[in-house]
């Protein structure tokens, strides 16, 4: 469904990303590890022109785009429709209700009639788990009930990639099941995602392909059976040892 | 009701006088300071969004003449710009009356203003809700008008109201250059009572605090509809 080419991404003399390679198929899910200033986010941002790569392709079967080149404005547009992100500060549109986040996309960008567009955000407020909070503002509600309005959000877009940016790094450790869950059934429900997160367990559970990222480049990439049951790079050793044990 | 002037040791008020004065300056307050005010501030607000707009897009020349522009009238008195407009005019063949030429000069001093305050609303609004709307499919344009603007018009109310409060006492300028407005029409009858004057220029003050009074309650309306989407 995506193919990565040859990304690569500087910020001044940081070079973040350094040719990447990476193929996303359709209804799997990629779980993105790394440590911190891995470039990781980096990469997940390029795959919607968040940030705009120095160099290389992203491209969907009937959408390529070379970085290589000058890209139009529009291009990044089309590019960035194709996929729906969840971010890890999930910013919501706070002046607007979580029924009418969910449902600005599809009215305002896909110009789809708002009833429809209300119904089928009610069925995906229920999906979440947040029917009965579709009338309150974002403020009123706890950091998991404002991630999974997130996810909402996004798939209300109809996208055919979903993304997900550290989507539990902010939440109160008792908080984070709502959302994993929430994640767990889109997954099950055949969803094509991208997921850069710290939760090994997640990864080992939901993700069919795990890649491990250091230093801008993918140092070990596979089953999660393999990577994170038994990594053969070092770097994947300590890097995993490390969160497992993080008081040693 | 007082009909004599009273007497505070040795202070003689003249309220026969304050009295009579009361409605032909409040009447020059409500027919000419206020839409003076509003209409100045109308323009003012529209050119200060243009402004405001361009200095944050990447459009080099305009943001240049925009820069300069806010620099030049913050750099200088607003009495001086009213002068200047006022005798450059004529000299442009324009002519017009001081009433709209003192407008010019008021929009065009609220636009510099203000739209150092729209900018700093619009930059303070999260880099996250910009990237939010882009995601689900927004254009810039788009997330702009949708997103941010509402956003940053709530933090921009109190500071433009500030704006707003000033510009209804900075109109007292325009007397300057032939307008009848409240400070002008004081001035007026304390030239026929100039033993008097001091009280014409007490009351001229309490009129233009009454109407500040009363603008700056509907700001705090203004903030209490605005709130709603925010925690307090």
């Amino acid at each position: 469904m995506l193919a990565v080419r040859g990304l690569k991404k500087s910020f001044g003399t940081n070079t973040v990303l350094k040719s990447i390679d990476m193929q996303v198929d359709k209804g799997k899910v990629i779980a993105i590890l790394g440590p911190s200033g891995s470039g990781k986010t980096t990469l997940l941002r390029c795959l919607n022109a968040l940030e705009i790569p120095d160099e290389g392709i992203v491209g969907f079967e009937d959408h390529q785009v070379d970085f290589s080149q000058k890209v139009k404005q529009q291009e990044l547009i089309k590019l960035r429709r194709k996929s729906g992100m969840v971010f890890q500060s999930y910013n919501l549109f706070p002046h607007r209700t979580v029924l009418e986040n969910v449902m600005e996309g599809p009215v305002q960008v896909q110009k789809r009639d708002k009833q429809t567009v209300k119904a089928e955000a009610i069925e995906l407020l229920d999906k979440v788990g947040l029917k009965d909070k579709k009338d309150l503002y974002p403020y009123q509600l706890s950091g998991g009930q404002q991630q999974r309005v997130g996810i909402a959000r996004a798939l209300a877009i109809k996208p055919e990639l979903m993304l997900f940016d550290e989507p539990t790094s902010a939440l109160d450790p008792e908080l984070i099941g709502e959302v994993l869950r929430v994640m767990k059934d889109l997954a099950n429900e055949g969803w094509t995602m991208v997921v850069v997160t710290h939760e090994i367990k997640f990864a080992q559970e939901i993700a069919d392909e795990v890649i491990f990222i250091d230093g801008g480049v993918i140092v070990e990439q596979g089953p999660p059976a393999d990577v994170l049951s038994h990594p053969k790079e070092e770097r994947t050793q300590r890097f995993l040892h490390r969160i497992l044990n993080p008081t040693e | 009701m007082l009909t004599s002037n009273m007497v505070f040791g040795g202070i003689v008020i003249p309220w026969e006088l304050l009295q009579q004065s009361f409605w032909p300056i409040l009447i020059e307050g409500i027919k000419v300071t206020i839409p003076l005010t509003l209409i100045s501030f109308f323009f003012g607000i529209i050119l200060a969004l243009i402004t405001a707009l361009v200095r944050i897009s990447n459009i080099k020349p305009l943001r240049w003449i925009f820069s300069v522009y806010v620099s030049a009238i913050r750099g200088t008195p607003l009495l001086v710009q009213l002068f200047i407009i006022f005798y450059l005019l004529p000299e442009l063949n324009i002519m017009i009356d001081p009433y709209p030429t003192a407008i010019i000069a008021f929009s065009l001093n609220v636009g510099a203003y203000a739209s150092e305050i729209i900018r700093a609303s619009i930059l303070s609004v999260p880099k996250g809700q910009w990237e939010a709307g882009f995601t689900i499919g927004m254009t810039y344009r788009k997330t702009l008008f949708r997103v941010i603007l509402p956003q940053a018009l709530r933090v921009s109310v109190p500071p433009l109201s500030n704006s707003f409060i000033s510009l209804v006492k900075e109109t007292s300028l325009a007397s300057q250059i032939l307008v009848t407005e409240l400070f002008r029409k004081s001035q007026q009858i304390g030239a026929t009572n100039l033993d008097q004057i001091v009280y014409i220029y007490i009351l001229a003050a309490f009129i233009y605090w009454i109407i500040c009074f009363v603008l700056s309650l509907a700001q705090h309306q203004l903030e209490r509809r605005l709130d709603r989407y925010t925690a307090r």
